[in-house]
Parts: C-alpha cells; sequence; structure tokens
C-alpha cells in the first residue's frame, strides 16, 4: 500500500469539489481529487437541461457542458491529481485518508481536506417499493443521460422538487411518457418554470397527492395513488390506478456526511439542510481544523451554489496552507460571499436560509463553550459518534 | 387559490400581468415573459440587445419588459434557462398570428409541418403549422419554432405537438 501526501485532499469531484480545487491549484496548491466515478463532474454529467443564475456565471449552460469544461480545467492544471474509480473508505485520527483504486488500497494524507461527498437520494416507503422498476431518479437520470437507456415506458414521478420536474420533462425528451407527478405537499416544491415546462407538455402535478402502493407480479406494472387530507392520511375513494412500468423517487436528498462524523466534525439536525450536516464558519472551515466542506454534504442546495461554495473552500484551503496573502483572501472571499447572498435571497431559497441561520447558531454555541473553557477540541480527536470501519490501526496495515 | 403553485398552470390574472396593452399588441411581434416567481436567474436581461429587459437590481427579481423597445426577435426565447419566455405576432395576418416557442426535442419540426396546437396544460386547442425554426446554437441550445395559429388563440397556444403529413 502506497502512501501519497498531498497539500490538499478533495473528496468528491462534483461541482463543488472540482471549483474548490481549481481554485486552490490556481493559488499554487498542490491538490489531490478523490472520486468514485469515472468521469470529474458528479451529478453535472446527467444534467442535461439549462442552469438558472447570473448570466456572466454558468447560468443558460447545460450541466453536462459545465462539467466538460470543468473537467478541461482540471486535466489542464499540472497542480491538480485526478484519482477517478477510487472510493474514500474512511478518514483516521493521524489525517489519514483510506481509498480504494482500481488498483487496491491506497492512503492518502493530506495537510488539509476538504469534504464535497455531496448527498444520496431518499426513499420512501410503500407496499412494492421493492419491485424491479421502483427507481431514485438519479439512477434514471444516469441510466438515460449518461448510458442512453430508457428506464422504461411509462413513468410515475413521485416528488415534485426540482429533481423530480426536471427528471420528468428529461424522461419526455427521451420519449417516455410520464402519467403523473404526485407531491403530498400542498404546492409543488420545485420552480414553477420547472413545472410549467412540463405541465404544457401535459403532465398532470397533483399536490396533496402520493402513491398508496405499487403492484406487478415480478416488475412494477402499475401504482395506486391517492389524495391525502389535511392530516397526511390518504383519503379513501380517491385512489387511481396508473399503468407504468416504472416509478421513479424523487423524494429528497441526504447529506452523504460519513467521512466527516469519522473526522469528529461537530455536526447537527437541521432539517433544513436535509438532515445531519456539519457546523461551519465563513470560510467553509468545520470546527476540525483543516477540514473544509462544500456542496450538498454541507446542505442540500443547487448545483450553482455548490460550485461557488466549493470554491470558497478551496480559496480558504489555500489560504491556511499560506498560499493567499489577506488582502486577496478578503477580496475573493467577499465577491464569493456577495455571489453566495445573492443564489440564497429569493424566497425559493428561504428554507436554506433559516437552515443556516441554525448552523450558524450552534456553531456559536460551541465556540463560545470552547472559549469559555469548555474541552478543546484537539486535532486528531474524533467525534462522540463512533463509526464502524474508522477505529483501528490495524485495519490500516493489514 | 395560486394555481401556478398547484398545478403548474399560470393564472388568468398571471397572464394578463404578462401581456402587453391592445395597442401594442397590434403593431407588432412581442415577448411575453411567462416567468412568475422570484428565481436567481438573469440570462433574459443579457440576451436582449435591444435593452427590452431591464436589468437586474438583485438577481431574484422578476424580468420586466419595455414594450416599446421589444420587436419580437425571440432571442430571449432561446436564451431563457426556464423557457418560459414565448413571441407572439398578432399582425401575421388576417385570421392567424404567429407564436415562437422554445423547442428541446428530435427530431426537430420542418418548416410547412402541420401540428396540433397546445395550451398551458399540454390540451389540444387546436391547428397549426410550423412557419420558421431557428435551430439552438451549438452544441446544445434551445431551438425556437414559430407555429401560425388561430389569432383567438394569440394568448392561449403555448406548445404545440407535431402531425406526420399524410
Amino acid at each position: 500500500m502506497s502512501v501519497r501526501k498531498t497539500e490538499l485532499a478533495i473528496v468528491g469531484a462534483g461541482p463543488a469539489g472540482i471549483c474548490a480545487a481549481l481554485e486552490a491549484a490556481s493559488h499554487g496548491v498542490k491538490t489531490t481529487v478523490i472520486d468514485r466515478g469515472e468521469e470529474l463532474g458528479g451529478q453535472l454529467i446527467k444534467q442535461t437541461h439549462k442552469f438558472f443564475g447570473w448570466h456572466k456565471k454558468s447560468a443558460g449552460t447545460r450541466g453536462i457542458l459545465i462539467a466538460k469544461k470543468l473537467s478541461e480545467d482540471v486535466r489542464n492544471s499540472e497542480n491538480i491529481t485526478v484519482l477517478n474509480s477510487t472510493e474514500a473508505l474512511g478518514y483516521y485520527d493521524d489525517g489519514t485518508l483510506l481509498v480504494e483504486t482500481p488498483q487496491g488500497i491506497d492512503r492518502v494524507i493530506g495537510d488539509r481536506m476538504i469534504v464535497a461527498t455531496g448527498a444520496s437520494e431518499r426513499m420512501i416507503l410503500f407496499p412494492g417499493n421493492d419491485l424491479p422498476g421502483v427507481y431514485g431518479a438519479g439512477a434514471v437520470q444516469t441510466l438515460m443521460n449518461a448510458h442512453g437507456v430508457r428506464p422504461g415506458q411509462s413513468v410515475l414521478m413521485i416528488g415534485s422538487g426540482n429533481i423530480g420536474l426536471i427528471v420528468s420533462y428529461q424522461l419526455l425528451q427521451a420519449g417516455v411518457r410520464v402519467e403523473a407527478v404526485v407531491e403530498a405537499m400542498p404546492t409543488i416544491g420545485g420552480y414553477a418554470v420547472h413545472a410549467s415546462k412540463i405541465r404544457r407538455l401535459g403532465v398532470p402535478i397533483l399536490t396533496r397527492h402520493t402513491i398508496k402502493e405499487a403492484y406487478g407480479k415480478d416488475q412494477v406494472e402499475g401504482a395506486i395513488i391517492w389524495e391525502l387530507d389535511d392530516s397526511w392520511n390518504g383519503i379513501p375513494g380517491t385512489e387511481k390506478d396508473l399503468k407504468v412500468d416504472v416509478i421513479c423517487l424523487a423524494v429528497g436528498l441526504s447529506p452523504l456526511a460519513e467521512l466527516l462524523w469519522q473526522c469528529g466534525a461537530e455536526m447537527a439536525y437541521i432539517p433544513e439542510l436535509g438532515g445531519f450536516v456539519p457546523l461551519y464558519d465563513e470560510n467553509m472551515e468545520t470546527t476540525r481544523k483543516g477540514v473544509f466542506v462544500a456542496g450538498d454534504v454541507a446542505g442540500i442546495e443547487e448545483a450553482s451554489t455548490a460550485m461557488a461554495a466549493g470554491r470558497l473552500a478551496g480559496l480558504s484551503a489555500a489560504r491556511s496552507l499560506g498560499k493567499v496573502p489577506d488582502d486577496e483572501y478578503a477580496k475573493l472571499k467577499a465577491e464569493i460571499l456577495a455571489e453566495l447572498e445573492g443564489l440564497r435571497s429569493g424566497p425559493a431559497s428561504a428554507k436554506i436560509r433559516s437552515g443556516l441561520a441554525k448552523m450558524r447558531e450552534m456553531l456559536q454555541a460551541v465556540q463560545a463553550k470552547e472559549l469559555a473553557g469548555g474541552e478543546p477540541r484537539p486535532q486528531g480527536v474524533r467525534g462522540e459518534r463512533d463509526c464502524a470501519g474508522s477505529n483501528s490501526e490495524e485495519a490500516v496495515g493489514a | 387559490m395560486n394555481t401556478l403553485l398547484t398545478t403548474g398552470v399560470p393564472s388568468a390574472q398571471d397572464i394578463a400581468g404578462v401581456t402587453p396593452p391592445d395597442e401594442r399588441r397590434k403593431r407588432g411581434p412581442y415577448a411575453t415573459i411567462e416567468c412568475f416567481q422570484p428565481i436567481p436567474c438573469d440570462p433574459c436581461h443579457h440576451s436582449c440587445r435591444f435593452g427590452a429587459i431591464q436589468e437586474f437590481e438583485d438577481i431574484n427579481d422578476i424580468p420586466k419588459i419595455d414594450w416599446s423597445k421589444c420587436t419580437g426577435c425571440a432571442v430571449c426565447v432561446a436564451a431563457c434557462p426556464g423557457l418560459a419566455i414565448f413571441v407572439v405576432d398578432e399582425t401575421y395576418g388576417e385570421e392567424e398570428c404567429l407564436i415562437a416557442i422554445p423547442y428541446e426535442f428530435v427530431p426537430l419540426p420542418e418548416k410547412g409541418q402541420p401540428v396540433r396546437l397546445t395550451d398551458r396544460a399540454g390540451i389540444v386547442v387546436g391547428d397549426g403549422t410550423v412557419q420558421r425554426v431557428v435551430s439552438g446554437r451549438k452544441p446544445a441550445g434551445t431551438s425556437v419554432v414559430w407555429v401560425s395559429a388561430p389569432k383567438r388563440l394569440a394568448t392561449v397556444v403555448r406548445g404545440f405537438i407535431p402531425r406526420k403529413e399524410d
């Protein structure tokens, strides 16, 4: 097993991780990016829709083209080493990141680390949810947009957040029928323009509706949906039978924060940010010094914010390595913070703002406790939660 | 009840707010921006070479259009990431109007192709014909398809289903 030493290790090469790498590398930081995918770009490589945001940034550009551009920039940077098809297995007290490359197990030791691991899809409970034909929206996107395979003929989409709406549109583009989008909430979760776009194409969006059950012998042959009352109970008599062979779940994402638990970063459950997230400061640094975060792992948001937050994490890591003069840092940081504030200032981001405010409060409470002579959090000490796979030096040597 | 957020279909009131006054409608093609919810997005402003779509103070502003400057060129139709802008020309003919619709499906329809016209809920409301197709910019821009439609449907038609010529 070899040891790869690097100034900055970044886990995850989605929009946040790549932007972090490019930013850090631009300040001369030797950076190693670890990603389990074959291609760089994370979810961007299947996002065929045009992005919102600033014209001067990447608004109006499709995710797939952003991924292409960012990957090229990474390849052209002599400061970035990419370990693709490589999974980060665990983080150890001495700062070792254990990774599984196609050639075997390796160790990566970074002076700093950025965790940009993204999120995983949520599942919901209903009879028949284990039938073949029940997919996560991400899987449907991968099949269609990365591999050119249709998931089926006719789809019921569960969830009207942006992912549910966008994937419905992409299914229609691929020539797949979308019978309906059901949404348990009283209003559509995603952007109205996305909803109007698929509504114009004849897809009904049924709010206050959910799936009652999926049926089929060897695979999904149909789904029963029904209306919900004010207490979220199904209303008998409102059932509708939809003949579909695919049920696509777009019911939210959870941050993929295992590495952060292992690092001992202070974590908090903040529903507005998608679940357990790390507490981090204005520089994107967690309570574990030298460990930064960006993207969905720090709170579920859009790719545009992930890219900006990634740049900020990369910049901060570079500065903590002494590579960025204070005045330049202040200037660049202010620019990125203004961009983030703009992206988050609309009514559609109210939940994110309230989640971030909660997170900052919790962070201040932790910092105040430390200042008041509470237990400091020295480097190399894990958090309270013990994680399987992170507890033995023997495992590393084995 | 805000139908936009419960069904995806904007209300009559929403539509009235983005339709120019009658006198402007009689003067020539105009853009109508069916973007009713503040989201962080500004490419429409930057796409307009006539300065008809006002500059955003806040990235979340809802676009505002000055119809006296709008020429109906439809560059914004292809630029809008939300596919929410249309151009309507009610001076196109005696009986017919022309509507520019953003289109991201293959194959692209051809000029002269008959189509079923659909409304904002995807319901077929009449028949029309493709009059002009402007392919999206390479490598992956949005195409714009101009269809002729009965004049009375100028504020109703916002989509189409291509029909096989036979």
